[in-house]
């Protein structure tokens, strides 16, 4: 009996524990098994995120992130409208280039609070004019993170005034010096993130984030799935197009679109950021039309078992119908502040809405991936 | 019946101190800001710290309970205790639970405490080494109950013919060391869904029977240590498999007693005294038995109340619970709710994540009963807030047993105006498939 219940003990003490177990060979030898039938392998999935779409998503941001203050130093230097534009174009290309790597907010990013130091929008503009007048702050405090990064670029690039000859006398104003110290530190703190989360996943983290490949709450699939629904519906959806359209709160909210102040780049943004989500769905290489292992493959795996619905096929033409409706609209900003209420944007929403479903309910449920971190028990 | 209340006894403790080890308590019962409540209990909700409290008097109970020290009023506050926690809130309902519910209710009217115990030992008048074989009985027959209600729920064409949801299940669980590459085998899938069904019509007659009863008890062990690995299910199997002990006879009880005794040095021998418990007939006595026939009635007609209604059982949930369904569906939900101010007809979607836990989400998404007490809980909290003639609607979808998500309840419906009750509610849309069997 004390045996029999010191075993119960030593049972329940694995307890959703990580053991690494050593890989199991498939078997050749048992006749019972059809070697056509090979199980979906997760840890190439895994190495294929990390080194054809993670890593090389976040080098590419990290060159664009060189070129913006590369273009800030010119314009320091000289506060004319020619060096302000090429400023605001590297800005941009920089912008675009983060919705590329947005959405990996897991391990080095999410200890970092990258997202959030990068890209919390609306930017609270008291905030900055107060830091550029008292020249105290320290931006790396997470109260600060409505005064930094891209949001905050936008207003010290495109807000200052109505033309660029307005803004340029800023940078030519006797308080200049606050504000390109401002603007300075506004891109270190960028840059140092950046640098930090990029050395982070090359020494160790990708590592772990491959070699973790088990099917547990907190393995690398599971885990990851859920920070990319998460970020599809509460990001992208939620907040690129959700929240400034008033769906949370009954009334529209223009200012709260992303790059407010150079309107005419908010759709672009988002499309950016739908057509990255959806390429990782497919596993498409960072600058390549090439594709490895992804969640579609993983879905075609089981769905070949499962004789199912082809889910990958569904899920791939809800994004492109949403594409193709927020593809026909006016700057988001525009669609808000003029059409009461903005039915196209609405309709556009409701297809964009409409993939949520499929990868929260059919996709995880397909993979019997859990979608939140609630380790109660089940019956 | 000493040693089931022994380890019966133990079997809680252990599963409360886990629980609250886990940090269960704080999640499950102070985190969140709502609580589903049960149709009639909604009075029952946590009670803030003092719900620590409920636990330490719940676990106190079952160590009572195992020493067999005041049992009748230890078994009573257990039954109490326990049930409260559980009627908190029913995002956390569990078969288990209720099968704890269950037996801590019948143990009130089963003399356990009458051998092998501080009650025993303290007061001789009151012990025995015999009882009443009914009372053994019943214990067997709750365990039966269980495990063939539970076969008999797995006799339908998504179990049997379509190996859903271990289908989805076990491919998942590629990691497990030795079985992880089998588990993608459809045969392998297939084999277990009928392999479960079979074992659990087939194991209350093979532990009845004295020359099947070690084989069964050899495959209750297996089979709950492989659900153990295969699946989140806490205690629960240690509880079952230590339950069954119940079926065998009184020689292997004594060797276990025996055994307990001398690892605590209790003698033994005191308490085999060779006295009969001879229940007296008293109308005590006879209010006893009429509970517990009453009880066995509810429990063999409970489970069968989803006749009652229209429509796919898996698909409503109406009838679901406390039937003994365990394992049955892979079910999963998305809800959006559109509050909308009838006057004005200004409307807004819900951030669920504003009022519900991750996990409380997940649960109602594809409950209809938690989606319309959610949905009047909207209503109370933005009429609160101003709103006038507060409308609630809901885009629901929900994928059963790997088919393609479906919408769940009619977005015309106005969730405000529906009432909970026990009647069929019409406004879950159909299923528009079929699933064949009981």
């Amino acid at each position: 009996m004390v045996l029999f219940i010191s075993l119960i003990w030593a049972c329940s003490s694995d307890n959703g524990g990580d053991i690494p177990q050593p890989p199991v060979d498939g078997g050749g030898d048992d006749p019972m098994e059809d070697p056509q039938e090979v199980s979906f392998k997760r840890d190439v999935m895994l190495v294929n995120w990390a080194d054809n779409i993670i890593v090389p998503s976040y080098e590419a941001f990290s060159e664009k992130m060189s070129v913006l203050i590369e273009s800030f130093e010119t314009f320091k230097n000289e506060a004319n409208t020619t060096n302000l534009i090429a400023f605001r174009e590297a800005w941009f290309s920089a912008y675009v280039s983060w919705q590329r790597v947005s959405m990996f907010e897991i391990g080095p990013a999410e200890s970092a609070d990258f997202r959030f130091s990068m890209n919390t929008y609306p930017t609270d503009t008291d905030k900055i004019d107060g830091h550029v007048a008292t020249t105290t702050y320290d931006l790396s405090l997470s109260s600060n993170r409505a005064a930094k990064g891209f949001p905050a670029l936008d207003y010290l690039i495109n807000g200052l005034g109505q033309s660029d000859e307005d803004i340029v006398a800023k940078y030519a104003a006797p308080e200049k010096d606050d504000l390109l110290a401002y603007t300075e530190a506004v891109l270190a703190d960028m840059s140092s993130l950046t640098a930090q989360v990029i050395s982070d996943w090359k020494n160790g983290y990708r590592d772990t984030f491959v070699a973790n490949d088990g099917a547990s709450a907190t393995a690398s699939v599971d885990r990851f799935v859920n920070d990319y629904v998460f970020y599809f519906e509460k990001f992208l959806r939620a907040g690129k197009m959700g929240i400034p359209l008033g769906v949370f709160s009954g009334s529209t909210l223009p200012e709260n679109v992303e790059a407010f102040y150079k309107t005419d780049v908010s759709n672009e943004l988002f499309l950016t950021g739908l057509e990255v989500v959806q390429d990782f769905f497919n596993g498409k290489h960072f600058g390549s039309t090439a594709t490895g292992e992804s969640l579609a493959t993983y879905l075609d795996d089981l769905n070949t078992v499962k004789d199912g619905e082809d889910l990958k096929q569904i899920i791939n033409s809800q994004f492109d119908k949403a594409r193709e409706l927020v593809n026909t609209l006016d700057e988001f900003r525009t669609e808000i502040e003029t059409n009461n209420p903005p039915t196209d944007m609405l309709l556009a929403y409701d297809e964009v809405q409409r993939i949520v479903p499929l990868l929260k309910v059919d996709m995880v449920s397909a993979m019997s991936i859990s979608i939140d971190f609630v380790d109660a028990d089940g019956d | 019946m000493a040693v089931f209340r022994i380890l019966f006894g133990l079997m809680m403790f252990l599963s409360i101190v886990r629980f609250w080890g886990n940090g269960w308590i704080d999640k499950l019962y102070l985190q969140p800001k709502f609580f589903f409540s049960y149709f009639g209990f909604e009075w029952i909700k946590p009670l803030g710290n003092y719900t620590y409290l409920i636990f330490i008097i719940c676990a106190f109970s079952a160590v009572f309970v195992t020493i067999g020290y005041k049992y009748k009023i230890a078994i009573i506050t257990f039954f109490l205790s326990f049930t409260y926690i559980e009627l908190m809130d029913k995002t956390t309902y569990l078969n288990h639970y209720y099968f704890i519910s269950c037996l801590s209710f019948l143990m009130i009217f089963l003399p356990a405490s009458s051998y092998f115990s501080l009650d025993a030992n303290l007061n001789p008048k009151k012990a025995f080494q015999h009882i009443p074989i009914w009372t053994i009985n019943s214990i067997k027959l709750l365990l039966g109950i269980v495990y063939f209600y539970a076969g008999l729920a797995k006799l339908n064409s998504d179990w049997l013919i379509k190996a859903m949801p271990l289908k989805i299940w076990l491919p998942s669980k590629f990691d497990i060391p030795l079985l992880g590459n089998l588990l993608s085998q459809e045969w392998v899938q297939y084999a277990f869904s009928w392999f479960g069904a079979g074992y659990d019509l087939a194991i209350p007659l093979l532990l009845l029977y004295r020359k099947t009863r070690t084989f069964a008890f050899v495959l209750v062990v297996i089979f709950h240590v492989l659900t153990r690995v295969l699946f989140p299910i806490g205690m629960f199997p240690y509880i079952m498999i230590v339950s069954t002990l119940i079926f065998f006879d009184a020689g292997v009880h004594h060797k276990i007693v025996n055994l307990i005794a001398r690892v605590f040095r209790i003698a033994k021998h005191r308490f085999d005294n060779g006295h009969k418990l001879v229940l007296d007939n008293g109308s005590l006595t006879q209010l006893k038995y009429m509970f517990v026939v009453l009880f066995f009635t509810l429990q063999l007609a409970v489970p069968f109340r989803y006749l009652g209604y229209p429509g796919e059982l898996f698909w409503t949930e109406e009838g679901y619970r406390f039937s003994w369904r365990v394992m049955l569906v892979e079910k999963g939900g998305y809800t959006q709710f559109k509050i909308v101010d009838g006057s004005s007809g200004k409307w807004f979607y819900v951030d669920n994540s504003d009022f519900l836990t991750p996990f409380q989400e997940k649960q109602m998404a594809f409950q209809p009963d938690f989606i319309l007490e959610y949905a009047h809980f909207l209503r109370d909290k933005f009429s609160k807030d101003g709103l006038q003639k507060v409308e609630v609607y809901v885009d629901c979808q929900v994928g059963l047993n790997g088919r393609l998500s479906k919408t769940f309840i009619d977005p015309k419906v106005n969730l405000a105006k529906e009432q909970e009750s026990f009647a069929h509610k019409n406004w879950i849309l159909p299923f528009e498939d079929e699933i064949k069997g009981i």
